[in-house]
């Protein structure tokens, strides 16, 4: 099949990638989210092949692809693992990237080149208790105390907690200043007063060791700053811009797994003497869930796209999140149904898909978020068309 | 050291295999196509010696215009270039004929060392590698498990039934690979990228000088396929204790199925 936006590498690519997958994670994927286990073993495979640097630059050791190859390998690798599909996309799209896009030269060097390689594993510390959807009612602080920060936070279900070496804190350095006095500083596992909370019981990504973080008058020196002073939530916005073509190229993967479960199911399974298959209502399913991954496909090949040609991919990516998410929910649901009481039981892994897709419409902005954003961008959009008219 | 392997683009082991409606060939259709597993182990070992010894890897396969494919996955794991033989002719032929395609186009490709599989998976006739080292006058070692190179000698390590045997020749040469000889590498995505800018020659037999006439009457060919026998459901031996139960068991044994 031929599709739109594609080019002969990245037919290449999708098919490479989704050997390894194949080959290494298949495997063991419904085993890592019932023992709610981190693979090392087919982490520390990946890192050498470059899936921990895939937009980072060749000289900081990254594979520096465009972002259509991004949301490629973030489909296929979820379409086997959710959980490690989602450690790929935070850790390549939200923690490297805003350091690609905003750190200076000495940060990318000391940073993203043992990210890029899978040496390091990075994490994005934005969610608090009591602040999820309104970023900008955070409560940490960075306060500058001569040549340093000292960082005071509670940062909740981060992704890669339980891993992470090199986490994007969200915190106030001017608590007086409202929003325009958060900024992201970057503290390091290790540092003194860096405690990773017990790893979150979850529904679903199992396999991923989402924890909370705390830092407790922990001290980073002030070149750990990225970017602007006070310019923590515009880098937050572009670094979740780019972070939900990831998302939904992850949904996309749960999706696409599941219609293939589900199809190799209603052409074996014999009900009223016939397969499954055969049966209109089944059908109906089927041409459902089919139209629901290539419409979620075409969005996110769209988004990732634009964001290649350097053309605004806001509202493109949150309509593409918000899409994705929600036809992951559908497909996940009418998977499970045409499994019937099989679809319901951890014997088969519609019952993992399921449960997986369930979040996407929560993390890196909730569906109910998206649609302001897409409210937003389209009424500027159609307003200032008006305008110019 | 330039090494040359010879690659076969196969249906995937995991495929399901239907028989064609002519009865002597197989549905491809929805068939998954990746490299033999066999071959994919000679890419490897070719990649390991150019790494130690410098050098050249040239894939060299016949086949239909979508093995390009799985050449392309060699580039990405690593190879210098490739060279596909592709003819509406050869739809078809046999191992032989195969492997006098090889060898022609083997000879107008420097290469110090052939490795090929042991066979490939689909058709599992175990014949090419060892006609293309015939038809170029060069020795071959089969099933090798280890191989060293020194002053233009190779030194293999080869299973044969219970052991394994060393086995030495002059270079040029040709080895056929068995399980066990490397892990092969998975292509990173650096190497995924630079692979479509790498050279794959498209060659027809007019191109390697060979008359399409020659290979019209293979000399062997399929005269029918049939997949294998349904499996037959266990059966389950009755009794009321184990002792039972197992004297019914060597009954069975002895006198249905006649095991002794």
């Amino acid at each position: 099949m031929t599709e739109p936006f594609l080019t002969a590498k990245h037919r290449i690519l999708r098919r490479s990638v989704r050997s390894f997958c194949d080959r290494e994670l298949s495997p063991i994927a419904a085993q890592i989210d019932q023992e709610a286990r981190f693979p090392w073993e087919v982490i520390e495979k990946m890192g050498p092949l470059k899936y921990f640097g895939i937009q980072a630059s060749r000289e900081l050791g990254g594979a520096a692809l465009d972002s259509l190859s991004y949301a490629i390998i973030i489909e296929e690798v979820s379409r086997i693992s959710a959980a490690i599909g989602l450690c790929l996309s935070v850790h390549n799209s939200v923690a490297v990237f805003p350091i690609m896009a905003f750190g200076t030269a000495e940060q990318q060097q000391r940073w993203v080149s043992e990210l890029a390689r899978g040496q390091k594993i990075g994490a994005f510390c934005l969610t608090e208790p009591n602040a999820g959807s309104d970023a900008s009612g955070i409560s940490a602080t960075a306060i500058q105390e001569g040549d340093h920060y000292r960082v005071n936070a509670n940062k909740v279900f981060v992704t890669n907690g339980g891993v992470a070496d090199i986490c994007l804190i969200f915190a106030r350095t001017d608590p007086a200043a409202g929003r325009k006095g958060i900024s992201v500083v970057v503290v390091e596992r290790g540092t003194p007063g860096f405690v990773v909370g017990d790893l979150e019981d979850l529904c679903g990504v199992r396999a991923n060791p989402v924890s909370s973080i705390r830092l407790y008058d922990c001290c980073v020196p002030k070149e750990n700053l990225l970017g602007q002073s006070g310019t923590g939530l515009q880098i937050g916005l572009v670094a979740l811009d780019t972070g939900r073509i990831g998302i939904a190229a992850q949904a996309l993967g749960i999706a696409q797994a599941s219609m293939e479960e589900a199809i190799r199911y209603a052409n074996q399974r014999q009900q009223f003497g016939v397969p499954l298959s055969r049966h209109q209502v089944i059908q109906m399913m089927i041409a459902d869930m089919a139209t629901q991954v290539d419409a979620a496909r075409m969005m996110i090949y769209r988004a990732a796209w634009l964001k290649d040609q350097h053309q605004t991919f806001t509202k493109a990516s949150a309509q593409a999140k918000l899409f994705a998410a929600e036809a992951a929910g559908k497909v996940t649901d009418l998977a499970v149904q045409i499994h019937g009481g099989y679809g319901y039981s951890k014997a088969y892994a519609v019952e993992r898909y399921y449960r997986d897709a369930r979040v996407t419409r929560i993390y890196e902005g909730t569906s109910e978020i998206h649609r302001m954003v897409i409210a937003r961008e389209a009424q500027k959009e159609i307003m200032s068309d008006l305008h110019i008219a | 050291m330039d090494v040359l392997v010879l690659l076969k683009q196969v249906p995937s082991t995991e495929s399901i295999i239907e028989i064609a409606g002519d009865g002597v060939s197989i549905k491809t259709d929805d068939l998954k196509w990746v490299i033999n597993p066999y071959d994919e182990l000679a890419v490897e070992e070719a990649l390991r010696l150019r790494e130690a010894h410098g050098g050249t890897v040239t894939i060299l396969t016949v086949g239909r215009e979508k093995a390009a494919e799985a050449i392309r996955t060699a580039l990405a794991m690593g190879a210098d270039k490739g060279v596909l033989v592709s003819d509406p002719v050869l739809e078809g032929c046999d191992p032989l004929c195969t492997a006098k395609v090889l060898a022609a186009a083997a000879k107008e490709i420097p290469f110090d060392l052939i490795i090929a599989g042991q066979r490939a998976v689909d058709d599992d006739a175990y014949m090419v590698g060892s006609a293309v080292a015939e038809a170029l006058g060069i020795p071959s070692i089969t099933m090798v498990i280890k191989e060293e190179i020194s002053e233009n000698r190779i030194q293999c390590q080869k299973t044969i039934d219970g052991g394994v045997a060393v086995v030495e020749a002059p270079l040029p040469a040709l080895i056929t690979t068995q399980r066990g000889l490397n892990e092969p590498r998975y292509a990173s995505l650096p190497g995924i990228m630079k692979a479509k800018k790498k050279p794959l020659d498209s060659k027809t037999l007019a191109d390697l000088g060979l008359d399409p006439q020659t290979f019209t009457a293979f000399k062997m060919k399929i005269v029918a396929l049939n997949p294998p026998p349904e499996r037959k459901g266990g059966q389950v031996v009755e009794g009321e204790t184990a002792q039972e139960k197992a004297r019914e068991l060597v009954r069975i044994l002895h006198e249905e199925a006649k095991v002794f």
